[in-house]
């Protein structure tokens, strides 16, 4: 009976084993040769990130130097802006001049001044003249504020209420928490964070109206300002994470092991607590990791609506204006936020789970 | 004080009457087996005695006591006492049934807290010291390993350790066994026995297989469809059966010792008009045979046992042509340190209308060598000829097809089953559907299938049905050799027979050559001309099958079939002593353990 799945996995597992083997044999094995092949991955994503965002910008129409300009410069002025910014070099060129920033820094003649970028350089704002690493280092703590609280709020909120309607399966408790978490998937952040916004702030002025203060200036503050978006961007993505919890551990709940442990008179509430959850937890990492990754991309709504100044409106705005440096600097961040997350997602799993082995 | 009493016991799902009116008693420290086929609800019964049908929506009936609590009116804690602490069970596949999460120690750890309360460090303390009384190398080491790490008899250890660490008075054993490789069983029986000798508990046995319900009870309830169908002493009962239905049963079993062996159905598919008492029954158990339009439009009709048949196979010479010949094969998953050969140095031989068993225990190469014959996988070394032939390239060989176990996974849920017996057809370039259709129809008939039933699916037929899908799948391409990779070890005993008698009266038609994969000893004698005897990929023992189980000359076949239990519960006590006084009995554990660490 056991005698054919036991072969079965047996060659895929050697197969898969042998592919994993010539890597790990490449890096090293372990923890240091995960890491290393992480890196390197990253590494090559970020590279064809970059290549591919170039080309993008490079196809699309409009005319960069008209626009950088501005709509009253002469043909003239459109000439010169064209000239400094090395618009007619051809785009392997430009691409390549990117590549030397990022790697030994850079050089900017100004007219009569030399500007040194220092690497990682990735460019100058076509608009501002600004460093674009410095502008996505000034707009990180805020993005990152915001995506580590939301994250933390809605992993207790929604991992939470999956269990709980996982455990009360059946009974009003999960009616109600069902309803709940389908209004929570079908609402938009805009329309929660306003009306929060109008009643905390407005209506009851529990609240200040949310204004970034960084954590090194005053923690406290911190948190009191950011605890509005914190909590509008937590209900949203609870929701989703109740119901994949919840879904997750009625499939643990069903498995022969929690029979076991129900056949041993051992108590529903560890049970449930301790060995389903466990076993639950695969999914919610995995989903984790990407929304924590692409909260650096994509919380512009909720930075828009509370005015807080982070990556998601600085790559709008960049977007919008052609600003290439910028643009090409915002993916980047998030691509390699997006890579550090999956990794990190990826140890959770192996220290959940001893029987996968990270390679 | 009986410590179970159950009486007119009923368990209803939905409309299903899965137990109806189920009565017995246990003494303390006895010993009984529920002996059924899968759906007879004996497993049903064995959940009922903890109280596991509660809050499941069954309906359950009549009063159950277990160390005198009233199973159906216990509170919530009375219930929970009772499970583990009066009453612990052990479940049938050992690896499903412990948390992978979670080191077994710490399992057993928590089980044990849960009824004592003592301190995580003194529960600990408790797993370690029941794991090394279940006979874990090792136990303090050990404790701390994740399931997967355990070898599958090793898991079962685990699991009984798990029951004895509450100190039941109890236990109840759900097929705890069948996931086993016959000498791992065989340690797991031996163990339950010494275990219930050295604390006195009682046993309840769950189990489908009466040579493993001989080895270990007193008393026998024998149960069909939800009711109890013949209750008695196990010597008696498996003896001199007094209904029908359990003579059926045993006369289904197929028998190590050979020619004492009990009637097989002839043709399986005569339904109504078999050979003996127990064919015409046994093909009403495999639902839905055709009626009347039997297998035999040949002339296969007549019947005769499967024993005869090979006899007179032979004496006619129709055992022909050389159809497949391997030598030297060998084949190795896996590269460098973690290389691991499944197949070493294989050599035979299979002709025309002959058929060759080969059986091993799990992970001996059995099956590895199946998919090289039939051109699955490709060997790493060693030659394959079929017909004479070079096999040319790669891929499937020509003339040959498979018959898999698992009759429920290896047909496409979504095809009908006409359209997956008409595969082989296309895929060797049929295109006239009309043609086809007639041909499957026809193959139909020929394995005992109703051809109106063409486009019904999978899953409208039972396990034995699935399985002439099967076999008639593999006949559509006119191999000349088949190899059935464990075609009948997930079917219950009567239907067992009836689809091996189905082979080999299409053998005989036919003048197949068939390769008979199995782990079952007994199903391979029963089948086999010759029979191969394999371990860790090598064969070590091959010849024709009389002289390998008459007079077997490798010490590992005459351990394989020292181990198989027997029928009669004085020779299995007698066996057990044999193997107890065995100084060679193999840690068989010990060694698939450190083989799984080694894979790991």
């Amino acid at each position: 009976m056991t005698a054919t799945a036991t072969a079965t996995t047996t060659s895929a597992a050697a197969r898969s084993r042998g592919g994993a083997a010539a890597l790990g044999g490449l890096l090293g094995g372990g923890f240091t040769g995960f890491v290393l092949r992480r890196v390197l991955g990253a590494v090559v994503t970020l590279f064809v990130l970059s290549v591919v965002i170039y080309a993008v910008f490079y196809v699309a129409p409009g005319d960069v130097a008209q626009i950088t300009c501005g709509p009253r410069c002469s043909p003239a002025q459109v000439q010169q802006v064209s000239e400094q910014l090395k618009l007619d070099d051809p785009i392997h060129v430009r691409y390549l001049d990117f590549l030397r920033g990022v790697l030994v820094g850079h050089d900017y003649s100004t007219g009569t001044s030399v500007l040194h970028c220092d690497a990682p350089c990735l460019g100058l704002s076509y608009q501002t003249d600004q460093q674009v690493t410095e502008l996505i280092l000034n707009k990180v703590p805020v993005t990152a504020s915001l995506a580590i609280g939301a994250m933390v709020l809605w992993l207790i909120l929604g991992v939470g209420t999956g269990v709980l309607s996982a455990w009360r399966r059946g009974r009003p408790t999960e009616r109600v928490l069902t309803a709940l978490t389908l209004a929570g998937t079908a609402t938009p952040v805009f329309v929660i964070g306003l009306l929060l916004m109008i009643l905390v702030c407005g209506k009851l002025q529990w609240l200040p109206f949310p204004q970034y203060v960084p954590f090194t200036d005053d923690p406290q503050q911190w948190a009191w300002n950011l605890l509005l978006p914190w909590v509008s961007l937590a209900l949203i993505e609870a929701a989703k994470y109740a119901r994949l919890t919840r879904s997750s551990m009625l499939e643990t709940l069903a498995e022969d092991h929690v029979r076991t442990f129900r056949a041993y008179g051992v108590r529903e509430r560890s049970i449930v607590g301790r060995h389903a959850l466990r076993g639950a937890l695969a999914p919610v990492i995995a989903l984790s990791a990407n929304d924590f990754g692409s909260m650096f991309g994509g919380a512009l709504l909720t930075e828009t609506l509370f005015g807080l100044p982070g990556l998601g409106r600085e790559l709008v705005q960049a977007v919008r204006v052609v600003d290439l440096p910028v643009v090409v600097g915002m993916v980047l961040v998030t691509g390699f936020f997006v890579v550090l997350a999956n990794a990190v997602a990826d140890v959770l799993y192996a220290v959940a789970d001893r029987r996968v082995v990270l390679s | 004080m009986s410590l179970v009493e159950v009486e007119d016991l009923g368990v209803e799902f939905g409309a299903v009457r899965a137990v109806d009116s189920v009565s017995f008693t246990l003494a303390p420290g006895a010993a009984l087996g529920l002996v059924g086929e899968s759906g007879s609800g004996k497993s049903t019964v064995a959940s009922a005695l903890l109280g596991l049908h509660r809050d499941t929506g069954a309906r359950v009936t009549g009063s159950v006591r277990v160390g005198g609590v009233d199973v159906a009116a216990a509170g919530d804690d009375e219930l929970r006492r009772l499970r583990g602490g009066v009453a612990a069970m052990v479940f049938q596949d050992p690896l499903s049934a412990l948390d992978p999460y979670f080191a077994v120690g710490d399992q057993i750890a928590e089980v044990h807290r849960a009824h004592s309360g003592v301190s995580r460090r003194a529960a600990r303390a408790r797993a370690v010291d029941v794991l090394g009384r279940v006979g874990i190398p090792d136990a303090a080491r050990r404790a701390r390993s994740r399931p997967h790490e355990f070898s599958g008899g090793m898991r079962q250890r685990a699991l009984i350790a798990m029951a004895l660490a509450c100190e039941p008075d109890l236990l109840i054993a759900d097929e705890p066994t069948t996931a086993l490789d016959v000498t791992v069983q065989a340690q797991i029986l031996d163990l339950l026995h010494a275990l219930r000798e050295e604390t006195g508990m009682g046993l309840l046995l769950v189990t489908h297989d009466v040579g493993v319900a001989a080895e270990s009870v007193d008393d026998v309830l024998v149960m069909r469809d939800g009711r109890v169908v013949e209750r008695g002493g196990v010597a008696q009962v498996l003896g001199a059966p007094r209904e029908a239905y359990t003579r059926e049963l045993l006369s289904a079993v197929p028998r190590v010792e050979g020619s004492g062996s009990g009637p097989v159905p002839g043709s399986g598919t005569s339904s109504g008009s078999g050979s003996d008492s127990g064919s015409g029954s046994a093909a009403g158990a495999d639902d839905g045979v055709g009626d009347g339009g039997g297998v035999g439009d040949g002339g296969g009709g007549g019947g005769g046992d499967a024993e005869g048949v090979v006899d007179a196979r032979r004496a006619e010479g129709v055992v022909g042509d050389v159809v497949v010949e391997a030598e030297g094969l060998r084949r190795v998953f896996g590269r460098g340190r973690r290389a691991f050969t499944a197949v070493d140095g294989v050599s035979l031989t299979v002709r025309a209308g002959e058929t060759l068993g080969v059986v091993g225990e799990s992970g001996s190469g059995k099956t590895t060598l199946g998919r090289m014959l039939v051109g699955l996988l490709e060997p790493t070394a060693g030659q394959l000829r079929h017909g004479g032939a070079e096999k040319p390239g790669k891929g499937a060989a020509p003339g040959v097809q498979m018959v898999f176990q698992d009759p429920v996974s290896s047909l496409n849920p979504r095809r009908s089953v006409g359209e997956s017996i008409a595969d082989p057809l296309r895929a060797r370039g049929d295109r006239d559907g009309d043609a086809i259709r007639a041909r499957v129809r026809d193959l139909m008939q020929r394995v005992g299938l109703d051809p109106a039933h063409y486009d019904r699916y999978p899953h409208e037929f039972s396990g034995g049905q699935r399985q002439r899908v099967g076999i008639a799948r593999a006949l559509a391409a006119e191999p000349r050799l088949i190899v059935c990779d464990e075609p009948v070890s997930a079917l219950d005993v009567t239907t067992q027979a009836q689809v091996t008698a189905l082979l080999a009266e299409l053998q005989r038609e036919l003048g197949l050559a068939l390769v008979f994969v199995a782990h079952d000893l007994a199903v391979v004698r029963q089948v086999s001309d010759r029979v191969a005897v394999m371990r860790n990929g090598r064969i070590v023992e091959q010849g024709p099958v009389d002289e390998v189980y008459g007079a077997p000359q490798d010490p590992y076949t005459r351990q394989l079939l020292a181990a198989v239990p027997a029928l009669d519960p004085a020779v299995a006590a007698e066996r057990r002593a044999a193997r107890a006084a065995g100084a060679h009995a193999v840690r068989e554990d010990g060694g698939a353990a450190g083989k799984e660490l080694a894979a790991a």
